[in-house]
């Protein structure tokens, strides 16, 4: 047996036969070959048992996802039989004497180019189908062996180097019962959809890929942040008994779930969940949460070949806010730029894109794009208890050009005669230093502050959070980042309003007290944190979080901060 | 044999209809078909070939039967094209 630690990125202990994910390397060499005959047999082979296979990954789809996932495999079995990629390829084994993986290599280039060079985003995209279609030819001509995560169909914990978002896309709850990589951290967007999904993982463990074999067994405990790799019996045992434990402790956080969040004093705070999609809601429900503190409406424009019409997103806005039953749903407009890109905004390239042109900014310049958003919400408003806030508000000048677009939308929807709500509430995210220190002239102006803690920490700390060489300045407890949480909470409240944080932070056990004490109104986290949350804070008092908040303002670094709230656990 | 359409789909012809045309045109073995637009000419038996047409709302498409059962052809894929909501006869 042998252990590696990483970063415990989604709670829960899964056992399971290792899978390994990893995008083969093609390197492919023109050799001139004697027998041309054996050659195009060898192609024909390829393509015969590239057929079988994506016949039943169709068939397998179409059973378990649904005929619309399928139509996929079944334009890539066209692509297979397609004569307009045969025939060049033979021709060309024929023709110039050349290996076969050669010869397909240099046809489908050409395709993928064409489709890379077209006008439409759409057929853009067919790249993408081509060269998947083209890789599993390649794989059967080289002898590599590949499976997609799509593919899978046995229950396994997933080994990769890192998990895109497309690889995550393809995972089945079903089979996959957790996963492990070697990089990304807490926030990385594999931990925020393993955590989503509920499936136990650990990221960032640096060397877990070459470390485990396709077959092992692989313990990942997502509670501790341990791999353990053949484990003996015993020790099998020993983590069966614990995920039993945690099952425990997780129905005792269910019996929660319908009350109110109340601290041992009797203070009331209000616990919200993170979502990014209507799918979400359930979960928000399912764990008690109070509200949605934080609805990404990127995913919306993700995935798409162009911007989501007016109507799109006013379903999507409606369904929530239906859903939530009369509770409060704060909608963050279009947070995309930074790392996040839409390929058919067609966007330049930045040498420093969290610093860059990005929500809010990108919202101000193009506003045919926010105005739509704005419309859809104003319509949506009408179903529920909406508040909308918009991300990376670094002046009052942005707040107040912002709030103008959506006052002129909606003075323009009433004259259309479409029912808007009057009690929209309108607020900022909190991420840019400049506004957490003028917040108080912030507070004269809007409804509410959300607390955006990722940002706001690498913008205070000059630390971009993908950087893992300079992540140990990711550092939630640094009294600077408590110092600036306290001037927008004390900002906020000085004006009679609320101040929420829909962070990782606001999750997070150790800051759980000091927030309380610096008297946070809303934590927005992962629905599935929100019951150990409540949990926590009935065991806590307000009054003597209060005191602890006052100490930790006064401490000079984040693990003085750290020990000091562990102190008080015991 | 041939009639011309209109496309209407606001995405053009993309992956799913241009499958539903390719496999209605393979069927007929004796029959060649074809699709022509903006001065391109392609197997209508070639996804990649349809698919390279690049068309987009708007365009319009000639589709061309020859030999064989080119009527019952013909007939077949304009089914395709009306009930995918790609296009409309073009007059």
């Amino acid at each position: 047996m042998s252990k590696i630690s990483g970063i415990a990125a989604s709670a829960g202990i899964a056992v399971a036969r290792a899978f390994i994910l990893e995008h083969p390397d093609y390197t492919i060499a023109k050799t001139a070959v004697s027998d041309i005959e054996a050659e195009v047999a060898k192609l024909n082979d390829a393509l015969a048992k590239s057929r079988v296979e994506l016949q039943g990954i169709k068939e397998r789809t179409l059973a378990e996802l649904g005929e619309k996932k399928a139509e996929i495999f079944e334009s890539h079995l066209l692509i297979l039989d397609d004569p307009e990629l045969i025939s060049p390829v033979t021709d060309k084994i024929r023709q110039e004497s050349v290996n076969a993986d050669y010869a397909l290599n240099e046809v489908a280039s050409q395709f993928i180019a064409m489709f890379e060079n077209m006008k439409s985003a759409y057929l853009q995209e067919r790249a993408a189908d081509m060269r998947d279609v083209t890789k599993r030819i390649m794989n059967h001509l080289l002898g590599i062996h590949y499976v997609s995560p799509a593919e899978i169909n046995e229950e396994v914990i997933v080994i990769a180097q890192d998990l895109t978002p497309s690889d995550t896309a393809q995972l089945n709850r079903k089979f996959v019962k957790g996963f492990t990589t070697n990089i990304g951290g807490r926030t990385s967007h594999s931990a925020i959809m393993a955590r989503s999904l509920e499936i136990p993982a650990v990221v960032g463990t640096k060397n877990v890929l070459s470390e485990v074999k396709a077959g092992d067994l692989v313990i990942v405990d997502g509670l501790s942040g341990d791999v353990l790799i053949n484990p003996t019996e015993a020790e099998v045992a020993e983590y069966k008994a614990k995920q039993e434990a945690y099952d425990l402790q997780i129905a005792e956080w269910k019996k929660l779930r319908d009350e109110p969040t109340v601290s041992a004093d009797g203070k009331h705070v209000e616990l919200a969940a993170n979502i990014g999609t209507p799918n979400d809601v359930n979960g928000v429900i399912e764990n008690g949460g109070e509200g949605v503190g934080l609805y990404r409406t990127e995913f919306l424009y993700m995935g798409r070949d162009k911007l989501p019409s007016e109507e799109i997103q006013y379903n999507a806005y409606r369904t929530v806010l239906e859903n939530m039953q009369g509770k409060p749903v704060v909608v963050r407009t279009l947070d995309i730029g930074g790392d996040k890109e839409l390929p058919y905004l067609d966007l330049p390239k930045e040498m420093n894109p969290f610093l860059g042109f990005r929500a809010i900014r990108l919202c101000l310049d193009r506003q045919d794009i926010f105005r739509t958003q704005l419309r859809a919400l104003l319509r949506a408003s009408a179903h529920g208890d909406l508040r909308i806030m918009f991300p990376m508000i670094a002046t009052l000048g942005e707040f107040r050009a912002a709030r103008d677009l959506l006052l002129e939308e909606k003075a323009k929807l009433k004259e259309e005669g479409k029912e808007v709500s009057d009690n929209i509430q309108l607020g900022i995210m909190v991420e840019i230093p400049s506004t957490a220190v003028l917040a108080d002239q912030f507070a004269k102006e809007v409804d509410f502050f959300s607390i955006g803690t990722n940002d706001l920490i690498q913008y205070t700390m000059a630390a971009d959070r993908m950087n893992e060489r300079v992540s140990y300045l990711y550092q939630p407890y640094n009294p600077a980042i408590l110092r600036l949480v306290k001037i927008v909470i004390d900002a906020a409240h000085a004006e009679g309003k609320w101040t929420g944080m829909c962070g990782e932070m606001a999750g997070d056990a150790t800051a759980i007290p000091l927030l309380l004490g610096l008297g946070l109104d809303e934590f927005s986290m992962s629905a599935t944190s929100i019951l150990p949350a409540r949990s926590q804070i009935a065991k806590l008092s307000a009054q003597d979080m209060k005191e602890l908040a006052a100490k930790a303002l006064q401490l000079g670094t984040a693990e003085e901060v750290a020990a000091l709230v562990e102190s008080i656990a015991k | 044999m041939q009639k011309t359409f209109r496309i209407v789909d606001e995405d053009g012809i993309h992956a799913r209809p241009a499958t539903a045309l390719v496999n209605t045109a393979t069927k007929f073995k004796e029959t060649e078909a074809f699709a022509e637009a903006k001065g391109k000419k392609v197997t209508l038996k070639s996804i990649l070939g349809v698919l390279s047409l690049g068309l987009e709302a708007g365009d319009t498409l000639t589709l061309i039967t020859e030999g064989g059962e080119e009527a019952e052809a013909l007939s077949a894929l304009q089914d395709v094209m009306i009930k995918e909501g790609l296009g409309e006869l073009h007059e």
